[in-house]
C-alpha cells in the first residue's frame, strides 16, 4: 500500500503544479516586448556569459559532503540496532567517527575549510 | 452507521478503517482503491495550499509585530485573506520566458520544489492513524525526499541565465549539502534513542514523555543543533545567502515571474513546516500530550483531553515561530561563516553528540 501512496504524492504534485501553470497560462495577459525577455541585471544590457565554470571551493564542500553524507546514511542503520547489539556497536562507532573525525581534521588542517 | 462511535478526535484508526471496508463493500477491490487514493489526494493537496497560505500570512504577521507594524490587515477579518488576494493577483501576472534560458530546466524547476515537499509531508504523522504513509524508514526518507528541493533550486539558478540566479543556486547548493550532514546526525541522535526510524513507532515511544526531556543533555543539544541546521536548510534567515536581496535581488527564482515564483515561495514555506513538523514530532512528541509519569496522573488526565492533531500543530507551529522568531532578529551571515558554523562548530559538536547520546543509551542512563 505505502508504495502505491508514494506515486499518488509524486503524481498529484506533479498535476497541481501543471494545473495552476496551465491555468495561470489561460488567464493571464501576454504581451510582446522584446526588451523584457532580457535576463534582469540591475537594467544594463546582460555583460558576458553566465554559463561558466564556477569555483572550486564548491567543489571541495561537494566533496567533503559526499564523505560525510555516505557516513550518515551508514550509520542510521547503526543507530536503529544500536540498543540490541551493545558494547560491540559503540566501540565500533567510535572508531569509525574516530576515523571520520581524522578525516575532518585532515580538511581542516589543509585549509578546504576555508571560503576563499 | 454509527457516526458518532467511528468519528473520534482523540484516534482516527477506526474511522479511516471504517471508510476502508465501506468502499470496498460499495465497490470492487480497483476501484475502491483507487477511490481512497483520490480522497487522500485530495485532502493532502487542500491541507498542503491552506498551511501554505497562513504560513504566508503568519510569517508577515510575526514580522510586523517584531518590528512593531500591523502587517495585512485590510483583506478579510486581522488580513487573513490577503495571502488569497495576492495569490490570486500572481495568478493574472504574464509568465514572461526569458531570452536564452534553457526552456525546460527552467519549467521544470518549480516542478521538482513542490513535489518534493509534497511527498515529504506524506509521511508525517498528524494524529493517531491520520498518516498517509507509515514508512519504517521515515525519518530517513522525509530526510532524504526533502533534501530533493535543493536540484530544483539548483536547476531554478542556472537554467535562467542570470548572474544572481547562478550565484544564488550555487550558494544554496553549497549550504544545503552542508547543513544536510548537521540535520541527519541530530536525527540519529534520536533514532539511536527510539531505537526505529518509523516516525508512528517514534511517537509511540515519546507516550511517557517526549524525547527532549527523556534524552537529557544530548537530546537538547540535538534540538537545538537540528534548529539551526534546519533553518539553514530550508534557506531561511539568518541563513537565507540563497536569495539575499540586498547583493543577489531575489537570488535563484530572480527570472521567475508570477505563479512559477509564488511555486518557490509556497514550496518554501512549506519546507519550514515539514522541518517544524519533523522537529515536533522527533523532539517534542509529535500528536502525543504533554505526560510526566506516573505521579503526575490528575495532570496526564488533562492533557489527554486535548485532542492530538491540536497538539500536533500547536508543537509545529511554535517551532515554526522559533524560526520566524530567528529570521527577524539575527542578521544575515556571510557564505563563508555560514560554511564555518557547519564544518568548524556544528559537525564536530554533532559527532561527539551522538557518541554521548550512544553512551547514555548504551548505560541506560536516561528516562
Amino acid at each position: 500500500m505505502s508504495n502505491q501512496y508514494l506515486v499518488l504524492f509524486f503524481l498529484v504534485g506533479a498535476i497541481f503544479v501543471g494545473l495552476v501553470l496551465i491555468l495561470s497560462g489561460i488567464i493571464a495577459p501576454k504581451s510582446i516586448n522584446p526588451q523584457k525577455f532580457e535576463p534582469y541585471e540591475c537594467g544594463i544590457p546582460t555583460q558576458g556569459v553566465t554559463w561558466l565554470q564556477f569555483n572550486v571551493g564548491y567543489y571541495l564542500f561537494a566533496i567533503l559532503f559526499l564523505v560525510f553524507d555516505v557516513e550518515t546514511v551508514l550509520v542510521f542503520p547503526w543507530a536503529v540496532v544500536m540498543k540490541e547489539v551493545g558494547m560491540t556497536a559503540f566501540i565500533e562507532i567510535v572508531i569509525f567517527f574516530f576515523i571520520l573525525g581524522l578525516g575532518l581534521l585532515y580538511a581542516w588542517k589543509k585549509h578546504a575549510l576555508i571560503w576563499e | 452507521m454509527n457516526e458518532g462511535k467511528v468519528f473520534s478526535l482523540y484516534d482516527f484508526t477506526a474511522l479511516t478503517k471504517w471508510i476502508d471496508t465501506g468502499l470496498h463493500h460499495a465497490m470492487s477491490p480497483f476501484w475502491a482503491v483507487i477511490t481512497e487514493l483520490l480522497i487522500i489526494g485530495v485532502l493532502i493537496l487542500i491541507f498542503y495550499a491552506l498551511i501554505g497560505l497562513f504560513l504566508v500570512y503568519a510569517e508577515r504577521k510575526v514580522c510586523a509585530f517584531m518590528q512593531n507594524r500591523l502587517g495585512p490587515n485590510r483583506v478579510g477579518p486581522f488580513g487573513l485573506f490577503q495571502t488569497i488576494a495576492d495569490l490570486l493577483k500572481l495568478l493574472f501576472v504574464e509568465l514572461v520566458p526569458i531570452k536564452n534560458a534553457d526552456k525546460f530546466l527552467f519549467n521544470l524547476a518549480p516542478f521538482i520544489v513542490i513535489i518534493a515537499s509534497f511527498m515529504a509531508i506524506a509521511a508525517i504523522p498528524f494524529a493517531k492513524g491520520l498518516h498517509a504513509i507509515d514508512l519504517n524508514i521515515g525519518v530517513f526518507y522525509v530526510m532524504a525526499v526533502s533534501a530533493m528541493g535543493v536540484i530544483g533550486i539548483l536547476l531554478a539558478g542556472w537554467s535562467s541565465n542570470n548572474k544572481y540566479s547562478l550565484i544564488g543556486a550555487m550558494r544554496s547548493g553549497a549550504q544545503i549539502v552542508s547543513y544536510e550532514l548537521s540535520v541527519g546526525l541530530a536525527l540519529i541522535t534520536v533514532v539511536i534513542l527510539a531505537g526505529s526510524m518509523q516516525l508512528s513507532v517514534i511517537v509511540e515511544a515519546q507516550r511517557d514523555g517526549w524525547f527532549i526531556f527523556k534524552g537529557h543533555i544530548p537530546a537538547f543539544i540535538a534540538f537545538i543543533l537540528f534548529l539551526i541546521s534546519s533553518t539553514a536548510e530550508t534557506n531561511r534567515g539568518p541563513f537565507d545567502l540563497a536569495e539575499a536581496e540586498s547583493e543577489l535581488t531575489a537570488g535563484y527564482h530572480t527570472e521567475y515571474s508570477g505563479i512559477k515564483f509564488a511555486f518557490f515561495f509556497l514550496a518554501e514555506f512549506m519546507n519550514m513546516f515539514i522541518v517544524a513538523s519533523i522537529a515536533a514530532t522527533v523532539f517534542l512528541g509529535g500528536w502525543m500530550p504533554l505526560h510526566f509519569g506516573a505521579w503526575a496522573a490528575g495532570f496526564n488526565h488533562v492533557m489527554d483531553f486535548i485532542p492530538p492533531f491540536i497538539w500536533y500543530i500547536v508543537k509545529t507551529f511554535f517551532v515554526i515561530w522559533l524560526m520566524m522568531w530567528f529570521k527577524w532578529t539575527f542578521p544575515r551571515l556571510r557564505i563563508d561563516q555560514l560554511l564555518t558554523l557547519e564544518w568548524k562548530y556544528l559537525l564536530p559538536f554533532n559527532l561527539v553528540n551522538v557518541l554521548v547520546m550512544a553512551f547514555i543509551v548504551l548505560m541506560g542512563w536516561h528516562f
